[in-house]
C-alpha cells in the first residue's frame, strides 16, 4: 500500500515570491496578503535608525579595536590606536547600512526568506529611507551632493582666509593642513557622484524608456554608502586631521595621524558606493533600453553616463585597494608603501593615479553630456556631429586610463616613459575637443535662447577651454617643469573641474529641477546667480595661474610677500563666488520648497524621453513600455516628427504642441 | 494622432529670417575679427611676455622652460581667440529675439563631415606638433631640468659635472658636495657656466626640490637618488628654493635661497667649507647616493627598528671587566 504523500509547500513563501516584483513587469500589489504587517512609518528603519546604528557600531567597534590591539598598535607621539580607529569607522559604516535597512535583503535571502515588495509608502517620509524608486534616490543624492558640495565650499572660504597674509596667520599650518586635505578630499569624492548620482540616477531610466534600473537595491545602497562616506572623512578632524592633501603620499601617510586612517578608509567607502552607482548604470543602459532605443538613438547625455559609469566600474577598484593597503600598512604593519621595509612610495602614487586621473574625467565627462543634451534644446538645432559626440566621450574615457604617470613627471620614476605620457596626454585633448565641435556646429546659425541652463552651458564652454588649454601646458615636460606642484595646477583643475563640470551640473539642475520637482526655479534669480558665479569663478581663479607661475607651490600656508596683492584679490572674489551660492541656495529654497511655483510638463519644449512623462512621475515611470521612432534632436524641422510611441500616442518635435497630454488619443500612430 | 503630424508648417519666415547674411559672410567676420586680434596679440606674446615670461634664463633649462612656455602660448593664443570670437559672434548675432514667432525653429543640420574631418585632422596635427616639439626640447635640454630618476634618459654631453646632492627631510633642504670631500652645508652653492647635476634624496617622506630660477624640480624620495640636470649661464644672482610636494604641516615653510657664484668664488666657498666642516663631515654618515631612513624616522617608531636584538643582553660566558 502506498502513501500518497501530501507535498509540503509552505504558501507564505509562494505568496511571496508570487508578489515578488520581477522589473518591466505588471506592478504588484501593495502588500501581499499573509506577509506580516507593514509597521507604523515612526517604526520603520530610516536616516534615524542609520545614525543610531552607526553610532552603536563605532562604538563597538573602537572598544573591539582597543581589546584587541592596545598592546602593540598605540602609534608612538600621538597616543592613538589605529586599529581602533579603523575598527570603528568600519562598524560605523556597517551599522549605518544596517541601520538604514541596506543588509535586510541580503539577510533575508541567506535565511532563505523574502522580504515584502510592491509598491512601498509613497508618503514624505520615502526620501528618509533605502528605498528603490530610482526617482526618490535621486532626490537624495541631490541633497547629499549639496551637502557635499557646501562643505567643502566652506571649507575652501577657510583655505581663502588663511592665504590672505603671507605670513601672520588666520589658523596654525596643522588647522590650515588640515582644512586643506579635507577641502580636496570632500570635493573629490562629491565630484564623482555630483552628476551620476542625483542626474543619472533620476533620469538615464526615463530618458531610455525603463521603469526602473538594473539593480536598484545596489542603487539605493551606494547612495547610503556614499553618505557613510561623509561621515568617516568628518571623522578625520576629531582624529587630528591628515597631513597629506588629496592625495594621501605615502610615506607621509603612515607618518599621518589617526586622521590618516579616516581618510583612507573613507576614500575606500566613497569607491565603494562609486563601483555600486557606476555598475548598475552601465547595466541599465546596455540592457534596459526600451524597443527601438537603438545606440544610435540614445540621448547624448546617456552616452556620457555610460563613458563615466565605465570608469566608475574599471577605475575605482585600484582605489579601494590602495586604501586597503594603507590601512594595513597602518595597523597590520605591513609595508606595501614602506621603502626600507621592502615597499615602495612610487606603489601609491601608481595606484593613486591610476585612479586619479579617470576620475578626472570622471566629473568632466558627465558635464561634456549635459551641455550636449541642453545645447539643442535651447538653440532648436538638431545636435551637431551626434556620432563624433558619442565616439569622443568613448574615446576620452578609453584613453584617460594611459595618462597617470603625467602627474609623476618629476618623480623620477621611469624617465623613458614621459615622452609616451606626454604623447597620450596631449591626444586625450582630441577626442575632448569633439565636444567643442559639438558645441560650436550647433550654435551656427542657431536660435539660441539664453535660458539660465543655457547660459550655464555657455559659461562651462568659456571656462573649460581655459581649463583644457591649460592643461596643454602641464603635459609639456619641460613647461611641466616650472608649473608641476604650483598653484597653476591648482588654477588648472579648479577651471576643468569647477569650470567645467559643476558650470554643467548648475545647467542640469536648473533645466530637470522641473522633471525631479514638478517646480520651475525664478528665471531672473538664476540669471544673477550665473552672473555672480561666471564673473567671481573667473576673478579669483585667473590671478592663481600668475600666482603659480610666479613661484607659489600648492598647499603652502606662507608665501612671497610680493605674491600678496594677487592672493588678496583672489581671496576677496573667492569670498564673493561664495556668496554667489546663496544666491542659488535662496532661490532654491524660496522657489522649489517654500513657495512652490508649478512648472508646465515641458517647460523647455524638449523633446526628450523623460518630458514626456506626467509631472510627478508615476511610480513606474511610463504607463506601457514607449517605443522608440528617432532620436530626441528633431528641432529644426518643420514638419512635426515622432520621436516615441507612448502607448497612449506619439511624442516628438512639433508632436507635443498640438496633443495635449490628456488628450492625446490612445490608439497608436500610424507607422513612420 | 493624424491631425497632429498634419498639423499647419509654420511660417517660413521662423525658418529663416529676412536679411540674415549667409554663412560665408559669418565667416568672413569672424575670421577678420580674429585675424585683427592675432596681429595685436602674437606681437604682445613674443615681444613683451616672452622675455618676461617664468622661470627666466638664469640657467640654460630655465631658458629653455621660457621658451617653450611661450611658446605654447603663441600656439594656444589662436585657439584661445578662435572659440570666444565665434561664441562671442554666435551669441551677439542669432540669440533669438524674445517674443519671436512661435515655435522657434532653427536650421535643420545634423553635421557636416567635411567639417567634423577637416577638425579632427587639425587637431591630430596640432597635437602632433606639439608632442615632436616637446620631446626634441625635452631631449635637447637634457630632460629639461626635470628629475630623471636614478638612470636619467637625457644625460648632458659636458665633460665636467659638478655633482651637487640634495637631501630633504622635514623640514629643511641640505646640500652635500661629494667633489670636495662630501661636506654637508645648509647654503646651496654653484658655480656659474657650469653644468650640474643635482641628485636629490630624502630621509623621510617625499618632497620635492623646486630651484625656480634654475628650472629645476626633481621629487625627493627616501631611499632613491634622482638626478636632474641644469647648465648654469653667466648669470651670477639668487634663486629661490622651495619644497613643492606636501611634505607635512610645515611645508609651507620649508623654502630658501641659494646663489650662483663665479667659479673662483665658488673653488674659494667650497674649499674653504671643506676645510672648515672637515671635523664635522667625519661625524656623518659616508657619502652615499641614498641614505637608508631610519625606521623610526617618518612614521614615528611605529616600525621596529633594525637593531640588534641581543644588544641589551650580556654576552654568554663573557669576563665581566675589573673595575
Amino acid at each position: 500500500m502506498t502513501i500518497e504523500a501530501e507535498p509540503r509547500v509552505d504558501q507564505r513563501r509562494v505568496e511571496a515570491l508570487r508578489t515578488t516584483e520581477t522589473g518591466g513587469g505588471t506592478p504588484s500589489p501593495p502588500l501581499a496578503p499573509g506577509l506580516r504587517k507593514r509597521r507604523p512609518a515612526w517604526m520603520q528603519q530610516s536616516v534615524l535608525t542609520a545614525v543610531a546604528g552607526g553610532i552603536i557600531g563605532y562604538l563597538v567597534g573602537h572598544w573591539l579595536g582597543n581589546l584587541i590591539a592596545s598592546n602593540y598598535a598605540n602609534v608612538q607621539g600621538n597616543g592613538q590606536n589605529d586599529v581602533a580607529i579603523s575598527l570603528a569607522l568600519a562598524f560605523l559604516v556597517l551599522g549605518w547600512l544596517g541601520g538604514a535597512g541596506v543588509l535586510n535583503n541580503p539577510l533575508a535571502k541567506i535565511f532563505g526568506r523574502e522580504l515584502p515588495s510592491g509598491v512601498p509608502r509613497q508618503d514624505w517620509t520615502r526620501y528618509f529611507r533605502f528605498t528603490l524608486d530610482h526617482k526618490v534616490v535621486g532626490i537624495q543624492y541631490l541633497v547629499a551632493v549639496f551637502t557635499f558640495l557646501f562643505t567643502g565650499g566652506l571649507l575652501a572660504m577657510g583655505i581663502r582666509t588663511e592665504l590672505l597674509t603671507p605670513t601672520s596667520h588666520f589658523f596654525g599650518p596643522s588647522t590650515y593642513i588640515d582644512i586643506v586635505g579635507e577641502h580636496g578630499t570632500i570635493m573629490m569624492m562629491m565630484a564623482s557622484s555630483v552628476v551620476v548620482g542625483p542626474l543619472g540616477n533620476y533620469l538615464v531610466p526615463l530618458m531610455i524608456g525603463s521603469r526602473r534600473t538594473a539593480f536598484p537595491r545596489v542603487e539605493a545602497s551606494s547612495l547610503f554608502v556614499f553618505c557613510a562616506g561623509y561621515f568617516v572623512i568628518l571623522t578625520a578632524l576629531p582624529f587630528g586631521g591628515f597631513p597629506t592633501g588629496w592625495t594621501g603620499y605615502a610615506p607621509l601617510q603612515t607618518q599621518g595621524a589617526g586622521g590618516m586612517d579616516s581618510y583612507l578608509i573613507g576614500f575606500a567607502v566613497i569607491g565603494l558606493g562609486m563601483i555600486l552607482a557606476g555598475f548598475n548604470l552601465v547595466v541599465t543602459i546596455i540592457h534596459f533600453r526600451a524597443p527601438g532605443m537603438t545606440w544610435g538613438r540614445l540621448p547624448i547625455f546617456v552616452w556620457s553616463i555610460l563613458a563615466t559609469c565605465a570608469l566608475l566600474t574599471l577605475a575605482t577598484p585600484t582605489l579601494v585597494a590602495a586604501g586597503l593597503f594603507g590601512i594595513l600598512d597602518r595597523t597590520a604593519q605591513t609595508a606595501f608603501f614602506v621603502n626600507e621595509h621592502g615597499g615602495s612610495s612610487f606603489l601609491w602614487e601608481n595606484l593613486f593615479w591610476f585612479f586619479g586621473h579617470p576620475e578626472v574625467y570622471i566629473m568632466a565627462l558627465p558635464g561634456f553630456g549635459i551641455v550636449a543634451e541642453l545645447l539643442p534644446v535651447f538653440c532648436r538645432k538638431p545636435l551637431f556631429g551626434y556620432r563624433v559626440a558619442a565616439a569622443g566621450m568613448l574615446g576620452v574615457a578609453l584613453l584617460s586610463f594611459f595618462v597617470w604617470q603625467h602627474h609623476l613627471f618629476q618623480s623620477g620614476i621611469d624617465p623613458d616613459m614621459r615622452p609616451l605620457f606626454m604623447l597620450t596626454t596631449e591626444l586625450i585633448s582630441i577626442p575632448t575637443g569633439f565636444i567643442y565641435l559639438v558645441g560650436l556646429g550647433t550654435l551656427w546659425k542657431a536660435k539660441i535662447r539664453l535660458e539660465v541652463p543655457m547660459l550655464f552651458c555657455l559659461g562651462m564652454f568659456f571656462n573649460f577651454l581655459i581649463g583644457g588649454v591649460t592643461g596643454v601646458f602641464l603635459s609639456d615636460v619641460p613647461v611641466d617643469v616650472t608649473v608641476h606642484g604650483s598653484f597653476f595646477v591648482l588654477a588648472h583643475f579648479h577651471y576643468t573641474i569647477m569650470g567645467g563640470g559643476l558650470f554643467a551640473f548648475f545647467a542640469g539642475v536648473y533645466y530637470w529641477t522641473p522633471k525631479l520637482t514638478g517646480r520651475i526655479m525664478d528665471h531672473k534669480w538664476g540669471k544673477i546667480h550665473f552672473w555672480a558665479m561666471f564673473v567671481f569663478f573667473n576673478l579669483t581663479f585667473f590671478p592663481l595661474f600668475i600666482v603659480g607661475l610666479l613661484g607659489q607651490p600648492r598647499r603652502v600656508f606662507e608665501y612671497a610677500g610680493n605674491l600678496q596683492i594677487w592672493n588678496e584679490f583672489s581671496s576677496v572674489n573667492a569670498f564673493l563666488l561664495g556668496a554667489s551660492f546663496l544666491i542659488f541656495v535662496g532661490n532654491f529654497v524660496w522657489t522649489i520648497i517654500i513657495n512652490p511655483r508649478p512648472s508646465p510638463d515641458n517647460p523647455w519644449e524638449s523633446n526628450g524621453l523623460e518630458w514626456q512623462t506626467p509631472n510627478p512621475v508615476p511610480f513606474f515611470n511610463f504607463e506601457r513600455i514607449p517605443i522608440i521612432l528617432d532620436n530626441p534632436y528633431h528641432y529644426g524641422e518643420p514638419e512635426p516628427v515622432a520621436v516615441a510611441d507612448m502607448g497612449s500616442g506619439l511624442v516628438g518635435a512639433g508632436v507635443t504642441q498640438s496633443t495635449p497630454q490628456s488628450a492625446r488619443s490612445s490608439e497608436p500612430g500610424p507607422p513612420l | 494622432m493624424a491631425s497632429a503630424l498634419t498639423s499647419p508648417p509654420p511660417d517660413p519666415a521662423a525658418v529663416r529670417a529676412p536679411g540674415v547674411p549667409d554663412g560665408h559672410h559669418h565667416f568672413l567676420w569672424m575670421t577678420g575679427t580674429w585675424l585683427v586680434l592675432m596681429a595685436v596679440g602674437e606681437p604682445i606674446i613674443y615681444f613683451v611676455v616672452g622675455p618676461h615670461a617664468p622661470p627666466g634664463t638664469m640657467t640654460s633649462e630655465a631658458a629653455g622652460a621660457q621658451f617653450d612656455f611661450y611658446v605654447l602660448l603663441m600656439i594656444a593664443l589662436p585657439v584661445l581667440l578662435g572659440v570666444w570670437i565665434y561664441l562671442g559672434y554666435a551669441i551677439w548675432t542669432w540669440r533669438a529675439s524674445r517674443g519671436g514667432p512661435e515655435p522657434v525653429i532653427g536650421p535643420h543640420s545634423w553635421g557636416h563631415l567635411g567639417i567634423e574631418v577637416g577638425w579632427i585632422l587639425t587637431t591630430t596635427a596640432i597635437v602632433l606638433g606639439l608632442f615632436t616639439f616637446g620631446t626634441y626640447e625635452l631631449a635637447n635640454a637634457d630632460g629639461a631640468g626635470g628629475g630623471q630618476g636614478a638612470n636619467p634618459l637625457f644625460t648632458p654631453a659636458a665633460h665636467k659635472i659638478l655633482a651637487v646632492q640634495v637631501i630633504a627631510q622635514q623640514w629643511l633642504f641640505t646640500y652635500r658636495y661629494p667633489s670636495f670631500g662630501g661636506f654637508e652645508t645648509s647654503q646651496l652653492v654653484i658655480p656659474a657656466d657650469t653644468e650640474i647635476a643635482f641628485h636629490v634624496t630624502s630621509l623621510d617622506v617625499v618632497h620635492e626640490f623646486w630651484a625656480y630660477q634654475l628650472g629645476v624640480k626633481a621629487d625627493a624620495n627616501p631611499d632613491y637618488d634622482n638626478i636632474a640636470y641644469t647648465h648654469t649661464t653667466d648669470q651670477l644672482g639668487d634663486f629661490t628654493v622651495r619644497c613643492a610636494e606636501l611634505c607635512g604641516i610645515w611645508h609651507g615653510a620649508m623654502y630658501g635661497t641659494g646663489q650662483v657664484m663665479s667659479v673662483p668664488d665658488f673653488m674659494d666657498w667650497a674649499s674653504s667649507n671643506e676645510k672648515v666642516l672637515a671635523a664635522a663631515t667625519k661625524l656623518l654618515p659616508p657619502f652615499a647616493w641614498t641614505y637608508t631612513p631610519d625606521a623610526n624616522g617618518a612614521d614615528g617608531g611605529y616600525y621596529p627598528d633594525n637593531r640588534d636584538p641581543y644588544s641589551n643582553v650580556e654576552i654568554y660566558g663573557a669576563q665581566k671587566a675589573n673595575p
